[in-house]
């Protein structure tokens, strides 16, 4: 049933070396004591390295030094065979004792335990038997015991419990060694080099050697010739190294020169082949390359991933172009929406290349709605903005402004009473400011800004109201102190203040009296709009009514005589409201009386000559303006100071 | 000039044998001109003297055919070795995508070498071509001659080869290293236009 020990596989014929020295050692050390040093013993290696042939010179080395000892040499599957056959023999229990018996165990290829669990216990049990008997037991695989695949964790220990040993690949040396004993054993003869030539080819085992030296001895049997290094590369079919000097490199290179012409030819075709099949199959690292780019982006890669598809389209880098050009568009067209409306940026279809026109279509959308924040109004030119010492502070404040917007004076605080010229003041700067290019100059009374902040949250818009604010160049609010009160205002007010002004935007104000005299301004608010410069305009002097009046006048259509402008200007007047609505009595009268506007009529008129019309004129007193059945204006309402725009107003007024 | 051509679907590549005087190139040539298959190689043009010297140029077109889908061509050129042509090695090495330069082994020729490999980066500097991105192989031609007339590769290399290109030592005469050095020079031009075409 067990092979017998094959003759020639004795340590005499093992070639040591440093890969296998230590394997060596451990089977000299079991031979000679058995069961006393290392048991079990277990070697591995990879295939053709000497693994049998060390078991077998184990039992050769152990049967010399006590020629009585039982040994018996098999491998596994012989070891499952007999197994088996003792078992349908109905004779377990002789198989068993007959291995307990033996005193020297070798068992080759155990690696075939694999899924074999009923072997795997038996090999336990004999393995603890013999161990607890003293008798050696000496195991082989291909790789070492925890590797076998499904190997009982009792079995791997028992068989770790020994020594482990590996035999390696032969070095060089070792190679050359075992060439030239083999060959010895061949009685072959080889000229200097051709077996170091063989040991010099890379080889996975002992077996592989063995084959290339057989082909050398029969090519030498059946040539009858001594065969030399280069030749014995050609056999071998070894890649040639540079030609030795002399006659060697001048026959191997003949030798080469005699390959089939094809050969080098299909050789190179073979090699351009592999590398234009690379270059050529580049375009597809490049299209993945950019489906990864823009896909971690947040983009659809649809047309880039429909290339990859293709055998080979034309004209891929054009593509891939194309492609991120479309991208960078999608990417300025949501960066200009997110702008205008940060809610409309989210839409898919600014993250889809293939969706360019509906993305267009839908910036498009957005930027016609997106209505720029109120501009100034037209009305109230900068230039018919009249100076003079009460107001000179904030007209060269205003100045100064204008010429460097968000970086001198931020915020300006123009305080002042009612009609003063605080809006007319507020608008033409905006109007100046307006002017620079890309400007976006929100204008606005504080009731409309308060106004539009409701209207927004109510429909569900507060982004996009916010945005349409955040991308103006200057702000402008009217009455800033209407917001008293008005906390959310003041929150979003406080947010967009702090921004335009870190993005040196210019912010103008207006209140009746300073900041920190208003009532129901939270402290940032108050704070933020003292730390600009707050200017004041007062009631106004001679020289500033004197310019009104010319103005008003000449806007009436009245060739304004020096008397009738001195006696208006020297007439008490808190503010410039006032002027107006001395002059639209005075117009009216003359109107009325079909007569011509002079300084007598107009103290006529003022100084109330009929009594009845100074009667009238005091019972409805209010700024100057009169409802007179002379002309003018009739209805009450319109006297009215909160009127809703500042155009409308200016129109009534100058009616 | 050679390239990748996506759209006509072809590879052509120019592949200029140079070096000094009498080195071996137009014998490379020769020998693979030996080797390709009458199918695929064009007539070889060889302008040479009465004594067999590159008078002009030799010119040798190879057609590999369908590779990948593209049809891939090679066209290979020497010099004239000779000092006194540098105007024709100039043109020849006008467009050319890869240079063999093909060294005499002998130790005398060793100047005669280190000039051939001066004149041709100042020649491709003309064409505005810096030799350290050419795509450039080194051949020791001549190393079957008896050893004590011949430097070592290694030897060459020291000498020659201060780029730490790839270089092989050859017998052209018999085909030794011939195509090796071709494959070489082939792989470095193939690699170059594919990362060009990906540029």
């Amino acid at each position: 049933m067990t092979s017998a020990l094959n003759p020639k596989y004795s340590f005499d014929t093992f070639v040591v070396g440093s890969a296998n020295r230590l394997a060596v050692t451990a089977g000299h050390t079991v031979a000679e004591s058995p069961g006393a040093a290392y048991n079990p013993l277990f070697v591995y290696s990879g295939s053709g390295l000497g693994k049998t042939h060390l078991l077998m010179a184990i039992g050769h080395a152990a049967k010399k030094v006590a020629p009585l000892l039982n040994i018996e040499y098999l491998t596994l599957d012989e070891y499952v065979e007999a197994f088996h056959a003792s078992l349908a023999a109905g004779q377990g229990d002789m198989f068993r004792r007959r291995f307990q018996n033996v005193d020297v165990l070798l068992v080759d290829d155990v690696q075939f335990l694999t899924n074999r669990k009923e072997m795997q216990s038996e090999l336990l049990r004999l393995t603890e038997a013999l161990q607890v008997a003293g008798h050696q037991i000496v195991l082989t695989s291909d790789r070492p015991p925890p590797e076998i695949a499904d190997l009982d964790e009792r079995l791997i220990s028992r068989l770790s419990g020994g020594l482990v040993v590996d035999i390696g690949l032969p070095d060089y040396e070792t190679r050359v060694a075992i060439l030239r004993r083999k060959a010895e054993e061949r009685g072959a003869r080889f000229a200097p080099g051709v077996l170091e030539t063989v040991a010099q080819a890379e080889a996975g085992n002992v077996r592989e050697l063995m084959g290339a030296l057989n082909r050398l001895v029969a090519f030498q049997a059946v040539n009858d010739t001594s065969i030399n290094a280069e030749t014995a590369r050609q056999i071998l079919g070894l890649a040639s190294a540079a030609p030795a000097p002399g006659d060697g490199g001048a026959k191997a290179a003949a030798a080469g020169g005699g390959r089939g012409a094809g050969d080098e030819f299909g050789d190179f075709l073979a090699d351009v082949t592999v590398t234009v099949g690379k270059a050529v199959e580049a375009w597809r690292a490049r299209v993945g390359e950019a489906v990864l780019r823009w896909e971690g982006e947040g983009y659809r890669t649809q047309r880039l991933e429909a290339l990859l598809e293709k055998d080979a389209p034309a004209s891929v880098d054009k593509a891939i172009v194309a492609f991120t050009k479309d991208v960078e568009r999608l990417k300025e067209l949501e960066a200009e929406v997110a702008e205008l409306d940060p809610q409309a940026a989210g839409q898919s279809v600014f993250r889809d290349p293939e969706r360019m026109s509906e993305a267009e279509e839908a910036a498009a959308k957005v930027r016609d709605g997106a209505a720029p924040p109120p501009g100034p109004s037209a009305a109230f030119p900068l230039d018919a903005y009249a100076v003079g010492p009460s107001n000179q502070v904030a007209v060269s404040a205003a100045r100064a402004v204008l010429e460097k917007p968000g970086k001198k004076y931020n915020p300006l605080v123009l305080v002042g009473k009612s009609g003063l010229g605080k809006t007319h003041l507020l608008n033409a700067i905006g109007l100046e400011l307006a002017r620079g290019r890309r400007a976006v100059v929100a204008c606005l009374s504080t009731q409309a800004f308060i106004d539009e902040l409701i209207s927004a949250i109510d429909g569900n818009r507060v982004d996009w109201w916010r945005a349409r604010y955040r991308r103006a160049t200057a702000l402008l609010l009217d009455d800033i102190h209407l917001i008293a009160g008005k906390e959310r205002t003041q929150e979003e007010l406080f947010n967009l203040f702090n921004l335009l002004q870190d993005k040196e935007r210019q912010l103008v104000f207006t209140a009746p009296a300073p900041p920190n005299t208003l009532r129901g301004l939270e402290e940032r608010i108050v704070t933020r709009l003292e730390g600009g410069l707050v200017a004041e305009l007062k009631e106004p002097d001679r020289e500033v009514k004197r310019a009104v009046l010319e103005r008003l006048l000449s806007q009436q259509n009245v060739t304004s005589e020096p008397a009738l402008v001195d006696y208006l200007a020297d007439r008490p007047a808190d503010s410039v409201r006032a002027l107006v609505g001395v002059v639209q009595r005075v117009v009216a009268a003359a109107a009325a009386q079909d007569g011509p506007l002079n300084a007598g009529l107009a103290r006529e008129v003022l100084e109330g000559q009929t009594s009845r019309d100074a009667r009238r004129s005091s019972g409805f007193r209010t700024s100057g303006l009169v409802v007179s059945s002379l002309g003018g204006i009739k209805s009450r309402e319109k006297m009215v100071w909160e009127w809703a725009d500042v155009s409308d107003r200016v129109i009534e007024e100058f009616r | 000039m050679s390239l990748v051509n996506f759209t006509t679907r072809e590879i052509t590549c120019k592949i200029v044998y140079y070096g000094p005087g009498r080195s071996g190139k137009t014998t490379n040539l020769h020998y693979i001109y030996g080797r390709v298959p009458d199918s695929r190689r064009g007539r070889m043009v060889s302008l040479a003297t009465q004594t067999d010297r590159t008078l002009f140029f030799d010119f040798l077109p190879i057609d590999l055919g369908q590779i990948s889908g593209f049809s891939t061509r090679f066209q290979l050129y020497t010099v004239p070795g000779q000092v006194y042509y540098n105007a024709t090695r100039r043109l020849v090495l006008q467009g050319a995508d890869g240079v063999v330069f093909v060294a005499d082994s002998q130790a005398r020729q060793l100047d005669e070498n280190l000039e051939s490999l001066q004149n041709l980066q100042s020649n491709l500097l003309e064409h505005g071509v810096d030799v350290r991105t050419i795509p450039l192989v080194l051949q020791y031609n001549k190393q079957d001659l008896p050893r004590e007339l011949i430097l070592s590769p290694a030897d060459l290399d020291d000498a020659l080869n201060f780029r730490g290109v790839p270089s092989f030592s050859a017998d052209a005469l018999h085909g030794q290293g011939v195509f090796e050095t071709l494959k070489a020079i082939s792989e470095l031009v193939l690699k170059k236009l594919a990362a060009g075409t990906a540029a």
